[in-house]
């Protein structure tokens, strides 16, 4: 098999994987209006910590955005919504971990913290 | 003869079904979460308890280190937009997507760098207090990971100039921007946790 066939057999196979697994995949127009959503968000993150009555619950709006602008940059932009799922088993896995680790310090270390 | 035998061996499936390249950069973002983790959680256990030096308070420009935190985050769009355009073989914007991306990045370590310094000048070094050490080793890792993803995006552009990237090894383009991607949510959370959380 020359090379340019075994390239077309290639693109091929992962145009087949990508169309079966994936079924959708995100337009230049989709990244641009994940694009405008993280910039509201962070805009309203640095908005909300000038505004003084809303410093009773800073921490839990700022925790929410925050983990709004995550999982948009995770499913989208690196794919994990279209992608096999194996991939986001191994990424919650080190999150689950890190999520521990965070409990597990922040409980016997950190007196009040948690 | 040799670039076949590559290429063969690429189109070889595996027991996945998976790209095996990919697999391993998930598997190394899920370690790297892990030391990331692991930073933030030290910033938090020793947060609020400096007896000494500046404080938090004392030292954020808050509106300066937002206007960072928009290019890091735009960075990560125009990083897949670079993605896109690899994947559909548009090598002339795949060239104008990684270089912007890769000057986001560099405007994101020069604002870095700006604010080290000035933090510096009010007094705060990694040896000042609690808060200095913790700050300086979280925030000086992820610039350390944003200065490495700038020299892998600058070599990705100048493959593509060379015509060495294309449809053909997307791939790259890809795991490169997987790796900027989570050196982005990475900052994300610094930037809630450190900058507007404060004790």
């Amino acid at each position: 098999m020359t090379l340019s066939e075994l390239r077309g057999v290639r693109r091929a196979q992962e145009e087949a994987q990508t169309v079966e697994r994936h079924g959708f995949h995100p337009t230049v127009a989709d990244y641009v209006r994940v694009a405008i959503i993280l910039f509201i968000v962070t805009a309203i993150e640095v908005a909300i910590y000038y505004i003084p009555s809303l410093h009773g619950i800073l921490v839990e709006l700022l925790l929410a955005l925050s983990s709004i602008k995550f999982v948009l940059v995770v499913l989208w932009y690196m794919h994990l919504r279209f992608d096999s799922k194996l991939f986001s088993a191994l990424f919650a896995m080190g999150l689950a971990m890190t999520i521990a680790l965070f409990v597990a310090t922040l409980a016997t270390l950190g007196a009040g913290l948690l | 003869m040799h670039q076949t035998a590559r290429l063969a061996e690429s189109t070889l499936e595996t027991s996945t079904g998976l790209d095996n390249r990919k697999l391993a950069m998930w598997l190394f973002l899920a370690s790297e979460a892990f030391f990331f983790g692991s930073l933030i959680a030290t910033y938090l256990l020793y947060r609020g308890q400096s007896q000494t030096g500046p404080q938090p308070s004392d030292v954020f420009d808050i509106p300066f280190t937002s206007v960072s935190s928009f290019v890091l985050l735009m960075s990560s769009t125009t990083m897949a937009l670079s993605v896109a355009a690899a994947n559909r073989g548009d090598v002339r914007a795949l060239r104008t997507w990684l270089l912007t991306t890769a000057l986001l990045g560099m405007s994101f370590l020069a604002g870095q760098a700006f604010e080290f310094t000035d933090f510096y000048h009010r007094g705060l070094t990694l040896s000042s207090n609690l808060f200095g050490s913790t700050f300086y080793i979280l925030t000086g890792f992820h610039g350390a990971h944003v200065s490495v993803g700038v020299l892998i995006l600058l070599s990705l552009w100048v493959m593509a100039m060379r015509g060495q990237v294309g449809r053909h090894n997307a791939i790259n383009v890809e795991l490169s921007g997987l790796y900027w991607h989570f050196v982005d949510i990475v900052w994300i959370l610094i930037f809630t946790l450190v900058y507007l959380i404060q004790p």
